[in-house]
């Protein structure tokens, strides 16, 4: 069996070389069909999201980027959003497989409801579950295009977990995806401690979304940070954060090259 | 209960409003050897009799580990028993499978019980002859289930199937109130007893019962042999015959109750027969 490569591309969630699976029957017409009915690439995309565990539970951060290719095309998009009463899901990648996501623990949290008998899913599950649909869905050739992070506060105990598109899962004190595991990570493992402080959590959280405001193609200036503790989830009301642009080597940028852009 | 025109399938109510084939289903349950259950805040203990065929043969086995968490006694058509217990076990690892979290046991007993409703309610198939004691942890602490044919279930501090087990409930009725905040030494010690009291005056041997412990911080297993002849020890004074007579006075526990025993083991035996069906 010989794998055609059809396209390369670079992008901050994924690098990632594109295959066809030749089903040579002769049938293009057949072989178009099937794959219209499984995921080939992403359309609408939402960039990095950032987490920590700190003191009292778990920070998440996001922009409300949604990007079309390279268009910045929405630019109110809720990335983050809470399950159950323990959890918080933020997830970067395709939006409307986020959507779809959203809908499967939807119907999760509402059976574990319906049990109404004091049992509740908690953040570890909840991670377990989407693993496992991540995970399968990629065994079928038709994956849920998202890099996922899971956070939550059950019992005093903190978790903060993530799910790739090919079912790669873990836990660590902070996550990032996308651009985030390369801009903002680094700052992570320098700056991060135990037992951070809600005010030093998320002005650690801001200094990784400047960064990625700086650095980021498809990031925005419009960005929610959410906190899960015991008594629950907040979602903050978008801001934006100051950025400074009067750097010296801002002036003249082609100076050191006449002539380049 | 007699033969009557509305016992032939599940599927025919009398015109009381009972369907015999389940109520017959329970009676089969009544036959089996006892089996014993009873919970305290953070354990549960799951006792049986060991009843052989002959004495050329093992006995059979009436106690499964389901998961860590969850342990299941059966007493009735030991076949059934033990389908439905590798039935337990399915669902119990594909729900840790999934979440990475143990089932709760509230919610495997409903599965079960559905399970058994269904039975009774399709022409081609009989009810499950078996009487299910589930002991398990979940977030809110131990519990005890008990299963019907019926496709019924009730929550017990403490509870015994099977034949001759209205001596051994006697007994736990007396004593069930102390089991929540019991030690987990003093939980296995009035498992034992209620197995003895099911014996009917046979001398109670580790080799005649076999006896299981799961709580917080404690996965399922059973207790060894030497362990339970070392709790009988305790309160059975050396030689036979007077079962209750040494017995209760050994321990120092003060049981006003002691001299009634032996009265109560003659006059449980006789209760089975009268219990209205639909008890259990």
């Amino acid at each position: 069996m010989f794998l055609l490569p059809v396209s390369f591309s670079i992008n901050a969630d994924y690098f990632f070389l594109q295959f066809t699976i030749p089903i040579d029957n002769g049938d293009s017409v057949k072989n178009a069909e099937a794959d219209s009915q499984r995921t080939l690439y992403p359309y609408v995309t939402g960039t990095s999201i950032v987490a920590i565990k700190y003191k009292d539970g778990v920070l998440m951060a996001s922009d409300m980027g949604g990007s079309y290719g390279s268009t910045l095309r929405y630019k109110n998009i809720e990335r983050m959003k809470a399950i159950g009463k323990h959890s918080l899901l933020g997830a970067s990648g395709e939006i409307s497989d986020f959507q779809e996501i959203l809908r499967y623990l939807d119907e999760l949290v509402l059976n574990d409801n319906m049990w109404d008998d004091g049992n509740s899913l908690g953040p570890k599950e909840v991670h377990n579950y989407l693993t496992r649909v991540m995970y399968n869905r990629r065994n079928k050739f038709n994956p849920l295009w998202n890099t996922l992070v899971l956070g939550g506060v059950k019992n005093g105990e903190s978790y903060l977990g993530m799910v790739s598109m090919i079912g790669v899962s873990f836990e660590d004190n902070h996550v990032a995806t996308g651009f985030g595991n390369h801009l903002a990570r680094p700052i992570l493992r320098d700056e991060w401690h135990a037992d951070l402080s809600f005010e030093d959590g998320v002005k650690l959280l801001e200094k990784c979304m400047r960064v990625l405001l700086y650095r980021d193609r498809s990031a925005i200036n419009k960005l929610q940070i959410a906190k899960i503790t015991e008594e629950g989830v907040t979602v903050s009301q978008p801001y934006s954060l100051k950025t400074f642009w009067e750097f010296k080597a801002f002036n003249n940028p082609t100076a050191g090259a006449e002539g380049s852009w | 209960m007699f033969r009557n025109q509305y016992d032939t399938d599940v599927t025919t109510w009398s015109p009381t409003g009972r369907l015999f084939q389940v109520e017959y289903a329970m009676e089969a349950v009544k036959q089996g050897s006892a089996a014993i259950g009873l919970r305290s805040r953070s354990h549960v203990v799951l006792a049986c009799v060991n009843k052989a065929q002959s004495e050329l043969s093992s006995h059979q086995k009436k106690i499964f580990k389901v998961d860590d968490h969850i342990g299941v006694a059966i007493a009735g058509l030991t076949a059934d028993g033990r389908v439905l217990s590798r039935y337990m076990r399915s669902e119990a690892i594909n729900h840790s499978f999934t979440y990475e979290s143990p089932l709760p046991v509230g919610r495997l007993v409903v599965h079960l019980a559905d399970k058994a409703q269904v039975c009774t309610q399709r022409s081609w198939k009989r009810p499950y002859g078996v009487g299910l004691l589930v002991g398990g942890l979940d977030e809110s602490g131990a519990h005890l289930y008990y299963n019907c044919p019926s496709g019924n279930y009730f929550e017990y501090q403490a509870f015994a199937i099977g034949s001759r087990s209205q001596a051994a409930k006697t007994y736990l009725e007396r004593r069930f109130e102390s089991f929540g905040d019991s030690s987990r030494e003093d939980l296995i010690k009035d498992a034992i007893l209620a197995v003895r009291e099911t014996l009917q005056g046979e001398t109670l041997k580790s080799s005649l019962c076999t006896v299981s412990v799961l709580g917080v911080g404690e996965p399922f297993h059973f207790l060894d042999q030497e362990t339970i002849q070392k709790v009988i020890d305790t309160f059975e004074k050396v030689p036979e015959d007077e079962a209750g007579e040494a017995g209760e006075a050994g321990e120092g526990e003060a049981e006003a109750a002691a001299a009634a025993a032996p009265a109560e083991q003659g006059g449980g035996g006789a209760g089975d027969q009268d219990v209205a069906p639909m008890e259990m």
